[in-house]
Parts: C-alpha cells; structure tokens; sequence
C-alpha cells in the first residue's frame, strides 16, 4: 500500500514536471508568435535540459550552492502533491491551504540560499528583490485566500476544489475580483513581466542565476518548470474548480478531469505569458507598491463582499 | 563516467547525444566591442529569427555556449575575453565576426589591436567580411551546428591540451601592453 502511494506520487510529480518543461517550450513558441517571429520547436525545453545536463565541466561553488536546489526542488515536488490535480487527492488534508502557504516560500528560499552561496554580487541583488516581491504578492494573495475559505467554510483545498463541482468559484461575482488580484499575484509567482524583477536579464545579469551554469542550470531549469505547474494548478484549484468535469470515479472521468487540468493550466499559463509580452518591467519599489495598494484594497473590497454574502 | 562505459551506453552514444542536444540548443554571450554588434538584433529578432534553431542571447557566460567576438580585439579587450572565455562551461564555441580577427582588418598596422585571435582563443567558425551581413551570421551559425553534429568543434579541447602555449601568446601580448605603458 505504502509503495503503491509512493508509485503514484513518483509518477505525479514526474509528470508534472514534464509538462512543466513543456510548458517552457510553448511558452517560448508563444512569445515568437506574439513577436511574429517562427520560435523555437514546442520541444526545446526538454533539448535545453538534455544540453544542460550533459555539459562536461561544472563549477560548484560549495554544498550550500549543491544542496540549495535540491533544497527548492523538494519544495516544489512537495507543493506540487499538496495540490489536487485533476480532483486526484495526493497528500490533502484538513488545512493544507496554510501548509501550501508555506510551502510557497520554500522553493524561493532555497533558491535565495543557492545564489547567496554563489557569491555574485548580481545574485545578492536578484535574491533581495526577490525576497521583496515574495513580501508583497503574498499580501493580496493571502487575503483572495482567506476570501475563499470564508465563503467555502474550509480550509483545505481538495474541499474547496469538491465544492466547486455545481459552480466553479470564478461564477460568483465576488470572486471575479479576487481572481483578478490572484492572477496578478501569479504573475509575480512565475516571475513574468511586469513582474520579472528578479531576473531581470539586462539589469542584473539574470540576477540569481548569474552564476548556475551547466548541470547546477539544468536542475534550476526542471525547478522553474516545476513552479510553472505548481502555481498555475493552485490558480486552477482555487478559482476554475480544478479541472474536474466528471465525479463518477470511473476510468474515463479521471482522464478526462486530467485532460481538463492541462487545458485549464495551460489557459492560465498562456494569460501569464500574454501579460509578460504586452509590458515593461516595473520597478520593486512599483511593484510592491500596486500590490499593497491596488491589489491589496481590491482583494479587501472582495473578502468584505464574500463575507457579507456569507452572512446575510 | 563509469555508469556509460559499455553497460548501459557506449561513451560513444552518450557523446553523440551530447552533441544532438548541444547543437539544437546554443546559448550565446555576445562579446559586442566591435561593429558586427549591430548586426546581430536583425538575427535575434523576427527578420531571422535565431530562436527557430533554439539559439538566443544568455546574460552570463557561466549559462552560455557560443562566444561571440564581434570585431575588433584590442589587447585590454582581449583580456576580458580570456575572463569571459575561461567561465564558460564546456562544449564552448567561438564564433568570431569580420575581418579583424582573422588579419587585422582595416586595423592591420595599429599598435593595439589584436592580429590574429587564432593565437588567443581557439575559434571554431570565422565569418567573413567587412561586416559580415546578417545572412553571413545565420550562415556561420547553420555552419556551427554542422561542425558539432560532426563531432569536429573541438576548439575547447584544442584549448584544454595546447593551454600552456594560448596562455603564453596571452602573456607576451598583455606584456607588450604593460611595457608599452611604462615607456610611455
């Protein structure tokens, strides 16, 4: 039993991390379009991990550097099993919207550990705006959260997810707003313009990852595809009901909640990268600034609204 | 590599999918002192469109494949490429651009530039002209992924085995630079 549940949970995050690396190339292949450029093969994500990961020389800059990635790739895995995919319940329990809340900064810590151990003074300033842009998207986000668990009366999100079989949340005016602000809180969760603060390629050199190169890159690119998933299926389960379509528990119901999931991530994720291309790059004073203020008084006006719905 | 030696894969095969992977997927660091700098945005961007052949610019040279010399080398600049060179990681590239690198150029009688980078660095692909043409630069790319599908881009290689003798150009030629500052 135990290394069946092991099996599926080997097998789920596999996968997830495949279509992650996936989802970097079609995400590059859409920026071309969007640039009327041809773009890259929809598969030159997995060729880039391949070139990463068979590079002859590597530089390690001491066990923290080593150990960092596996550090926020576990994080990653694990966010990843907290969340239903497709309805399928891995790890849920009572509660784990707060796990997941947490698990959310690990990943980024242990990227922050990563860079600092790496030395490069580019990497201090990437790590700290980093550290910056955590602060201020989780505020928002914490508040659309709470807005949820409010309006559901639970604090786990396969309940949440359960609950929006008759009508996903995203219908309720309310949480229209809420995955407005949500959305955008993505944006900084992905890194993605106007959001892109961290790594901002021709400011800082890449900022955290100036000095990962080879394998160390490869591992960092798997994590980056891992985070793709992760965040856009906490959006999904949160807002779009998870992707489930059918609850009969059959065979087909499960291929097709999961055929769902894909789509509706990859809906998510193309909004993302649609945003990414139509703007500039704030600064972090900026973009800490229309998360506390903007984004922070809409999702308030949202929780007030669902809070009242709840009572009256 | 003990894990590839003939159990599972030949050193062969792992070496061949090195080089499938290495050639679809070449990260730059563009190098851009000289004129061929300008030429390069016309290839990045949808007019040549380099992405289509999984190429594009990296921001360090620790995540990137191909060095790029544009130009030109003076003797100051030329230590920064050594810098720039060394951080890559192997398989590394150097593509250089025009005609200065390989004789000087127009530059052919200055006091302070370099003559022939072949000296310096081991370069793969030149590309020719006075400047090459964005069509010249797609082609010396399209050049570059033959030679590594061959196996016979081993300039990091030549550079590993006759390193005593680069850094010695090196030296003579940062010499010449310091001396030619004192005197003066």
């Amino acid at each position: 039993m135990v290394v069946e549940k092991i099996a599926v949970i080997a097998l789920y995050t596999t996968i997830a991390m495949f279509v992650g690396i996936l989802f970097m190339g079609v995400g590059r292949k859409i920026v071309a379009r969007v640039h009327n450029r041809v773009g890259p093969p929809v598969y030159q994500g997995f060729i880039d991990i391949a070139k990463l990961l068979t590079k002859k020389t590597n530089i390690s800059h001491g066990w923290i550097y080593d150990l960092a990635l596996l550090f926020s790739m576990t994080g990653i895995m694990l966010t990843i099993l907290f969340l239903p995919i497709g309805g399928v319940k891995l790890l849920s329990m009572e509660g784990d919207a707060f796990l997941v809340l947490y698990l959310l900064a690990i990943p980024a810590l242990g990227f922050a550990l990563g860079a600092g151990a790496s030395g490069n003074p580019n990497a201090a300033i990437g790590v700290m705006r980093a550290l910056v842009m955590m602060l201020s998207y989780e505020l928002p986000f914490v508040i659309t959260l709470i807005a949820l668990m409010i309006y559901y009366d639970t604090s786990s999100i396969a309940q949440i997810v359960e609950m929006q079989h008759a009508k996903w949340a995203i219908m309720i005016p309310p949480f229209v707003l809420a995955a407005a602000v949500a959305d955008m809180a993505l944006q900084g969760m992905l890194m993605e313009a106007p959001f892109d603060i961290p790594t901002a390629p021709h400011e800082i050199a890449s900022g955290p990852m100036a000095e990962f190169g080879g394998k160390h890159l490869g591992a960092l690119m798997i994590y980056k595809a891992g985070t793709i998933v992760a965040y856009t299926t906490l959006f999904v389960d949160l807002f779009l009901g998870g992707g489930v379509v059918m609850h009969d528990g059959s065979v087909l119901a499960y291929l097709a909640n999961f055929a769902v999931w894909f789509i509706l991530i990859f809906l998510v994720f193309t909004l993302s990268l649609l945003i990414n291309t139509s703007f500039p790059r704030f600064r972090i004073e900026q973009a800490f600034k229309f998360y506390w203020k903007y984004e922070a008084l809409l999702a308030f006006i949202s929780l007030i609204w669902v809070y009242l719905m709840v009572i009256s | 590599m003990g894990l590839f030696d003939g159990d599972i894969m030949k050193y062969e095969d792992w070496n061949k999918i090195s080089r499938i992977a290495s050639r679809k997927s070449l990260w730059m660091v563009h190098f851009c002192t000289g004129c061929g700098a300008i030429e390069l945005p016309p290839v990045m961007t949808s007019r040549y469109d380099m992405e289509r052949f999984g190429m594009g610019p990296m921001a360090t040279p620790r995540q990137a494949d191909v060095l790029l010399i544009t130009g030109y080398l003076t003797v100051k600049t030329l230590k920064r490429v050594v810098n720039v060179y060394e951080q890559m990681q192997s398989p590394k590239y150097v593509i250089s651009f025009g005609s200065c690198p390989i004789n000087g150029g127009m530059y052919w009688d200055s006091y302070n530039t370099v003559k022939r980078l072949d000296r310096y660095l081991p370069v793969d692909v030149y590309v020719g002209g006075c400047m090459p043409r964005p069509e010249g630069v797609m082609n010396a790319f399209l050049e570059l992924m033959k030679l590594i599908d061959e196996g016979k881009a081993r300039g990091w290689e030549k550079y590993q085995k006759y390193y005593e003798q680069y850094k010695r150009n090196q030296k003579m030629a940062f010499n010449f630079e310091r001396e030619k500052d004192e005197g003066a």
